[in-house]
């Protein structure tokens, strides 16, 4: 479904990503995984378009998406959430997924009809899915963080994609929340069958949930592949996992 | 505020406003049409500013533009007094997408100091163009259709067209582009990521705002038979802005609000002292401290906060 290869881009003289490449497969959970400050939310940015590469290529469904701006890779089928909470603060927890919705249905160019009649069903459907249906009415900037991590997946599920896109979803959760999101992160693939990539630090949650796993360092790519194959790998112990003998555990 | 208490207030101020110029003076419907016409200006302004998160700095460059437009529309070339009042807010409305073609690719202050640059080249072009424009004279006794040629009958052109153009505005902010409107001012980059040209809408809105000031510049030819230059000085730019935020920014009617008290301070105040800025000054310091949210969200917020706790209590 998504294939990057060998991507570029600098920010001055810093090489944020310097040659990643990926491959997700329809269906699929994938994750990246990296110290901090390898690249992972610059590649992130690089496939939505947030960001421009300096070379490279994205594939998206056989089609070249490199370089398209954020609002038409969303249209395309790819949508996200933000590692650190990016949301529309001022606005309630139903409106900031309606406007998702509303877009994605090309709506928002509507002047007259109040948007209060509008796609109601299509946003409380998704509010139920992820279990924020009872705070709908709540100012999103007063929620629990938790509650705004989930309420990114949801703004994300408004854009209905086929590939979803979590940059570490539950960065600053509790115990109990991240629980709740990785259940969440399963049904999502199970019941809507999307393909998600993501990228997360806890590894019980990387190896918990993906099918397969990128590892960057440094901007590159240095390995793709299934779990016990990447858990197993001598860079990959080296560079990252500490270079302990993890593969026993 | 529930909607059905908030709609019989419009229609009480309405009423009133109706019945108003039986019992006053003329010089007070003057009055309250230029209360109207520049809360009106000020809305439109508020309309990108409070709810676009744009920093349109020079706004009064679309009124001087919608009143230049039927006033030359009129007086200049001869063409009815209502073709020159539609003439006058697309006149404005195209001139806000020029300018706002040029300014929508920077971001905040520099979109701002763009605008403002543009809109006093306008102002200049307007202010020496002898020939066309009338120069700093501007043009007066602009000849009006007879229905809104009398005080009284300019009074109500300005009320229903004041009050329509609120309506329309209002009900655009409540569909889907408004709401998409107030996503792109709370976080730009989100609605970007929801799949939202965020360019686009922002130019919309823009050319959108650049009418309905427009509009107001047609009220006052309306009301006052003449344009001249000021009206697109930066100055009252920078009036407009203070009745927005002194009225409450996040309204929509607070502009209308600041609008009422600015006007009215300077009518009445500025008969005792020259000094009367002064007072509107320390104002807006007490209100930019004590009320950030300006005179109408403070009142809108008591109010929340009123019914909230008689609903738990």
């Amino acid at each position: 479904m998504l294939q990057v290869r060998n991507l570029h881009k600098s920010f001055g003289g810093f090489k944020a990503v310097n040659g990643a490449n990926l491959q997700v497969a329809d269906g699929e959970i994938v994750a990246v995984i990296g110290p901090n400050g390898a690249g992972k939310t610059t590649l992130f940015n690089l496939i939505t378009g947030i960001l421009s590469p300096d070379g490279g290529q994205v594939m998206f469904k056989g089609e070249d998406i490199t370089g398209l701006p954020a609002h038409r890779t969303c249209k395309k089928g790819i949508t996200r959430s933000f590692q650190v909470v990016n949301i529309f603060s001022r606005l309630t927890v139903f409106e900031n997924v309606r406007i998702a919705v509303l877009s994605q249905q090309g709506k928002t160019f509507n002047l007259f009809t109040p948007s209060r009649r509008l796609v109601t069903d299509e946003t409380a459907s998704i509010l139920k899915s992820v279990g924020l249906m009872k705070k709908k009415d709540s100012v999103c900037g007063a929620l629990s963080h938790g509650d705004q991590k989930v309420l990114e997946i949801a703004i994300a599920l408004g854009g209905k994609p086929e590939l979803l896109i979590l940059d570490e979803p539950t960065a600053g959760m509790s115990p109990e929340e991240t629980a709740r999101c990785i259940d969440l992160i399963k049904e999502l693939r199970s019941s809507m069958g999307l393909t998600i990539l993501f990228c997360e630090h806890d590894m019980e949650i990387v190896f918990g949930i993906a099918n397969r796993i990128m590892v960057m360092v440094r901007g590159a790519t240095i390995i793709q592949g299934a779990c016990d194959e990447v858990r197993c790998n001598q860079a990959v112990q080296d560079a990252y996992l500490g270079g302990g003998d993890v593969c026993s555990v | 505020m529930g909607a059905r208490k908030s709609i019989v207030a419009l229609v009480i101020v309405l009423a009133i406003l109706a019945i108003a110029p039986l019992g006053l003076p003329r010089f007070y419907t003057y009055l309250i049409a230029l209360i109207v016409t520049t809360g009106l200006l000020s809305t439109s302004l508020n309309f990108v500013l409070g709810f676009g998160g744009i920093y349109q700095f020079h706004h009064a460059v679309f009124y001087g533009a919608g009143a230049y437009g039927a006033a030359i529309m009129i007086a200049k070339l001869g063409y009815s007094g209502w073709l020159g009042f539609v003439a006058g807010p697309l006149v404005a409305a195209a001139l806000s997408f020029i300018i706002g073609l040029i300014c929508v690719r920077l971001s905040k202050l520099y979109f701002g100091m763009l605008q403002i640059s543009l809109g006093s080249l306008v102002w200049a072009i307007v202010y020496r163009w002898y020939g066309f424009t009338g120069g700093d004279d501007g043009i007066h006794g602009i000849p009006m259709p007879e229905l809104v040629g009398s005080p009284l009958g300019a009074y109500y052109f300005a009320l229903i067209v004041g009050g329509l153009s609120l309506l329309v505005m209002h009900r655009i902010l409540n569909s889907p582009f408004g709401s998409t409107l107030q996503g792109i001012r709370d976080n730009a980059v989100r609605s970007q990521a929801v799949g939202v040209n965020v360019r686009r809408h922002q130019l919309a809105a823009i050319v959108i705002a650049g009418f309905f000031g427009g509009v107001a510049g047609v009220l006052f030819v309306v009301v006052d038979n003449s344009v001249f230059p000021d009206m697109m000085f930066w100055t009252l730019s920078l009036e407009i802005t203070i009745m927005a935020l002194l009225g409450g920014w996040l309204t929509f009617l607070g502009p209308m609000l600041g609008a009422a008290v600015i006007v009215c301070l300077r009518t009445f105040v500025s008969g005792f002292t020259d000094y009367w800025t002064l007072i509107l000054g320390i104002l807006l310091v007490l209100v930019i401290l004590f009320l950030p949210e300006g005179l109408l969200g403070y009142v809108l917020e008591a109010w929340k906060r009123r019914t909230s706790e008689s609903a738990e209590g």
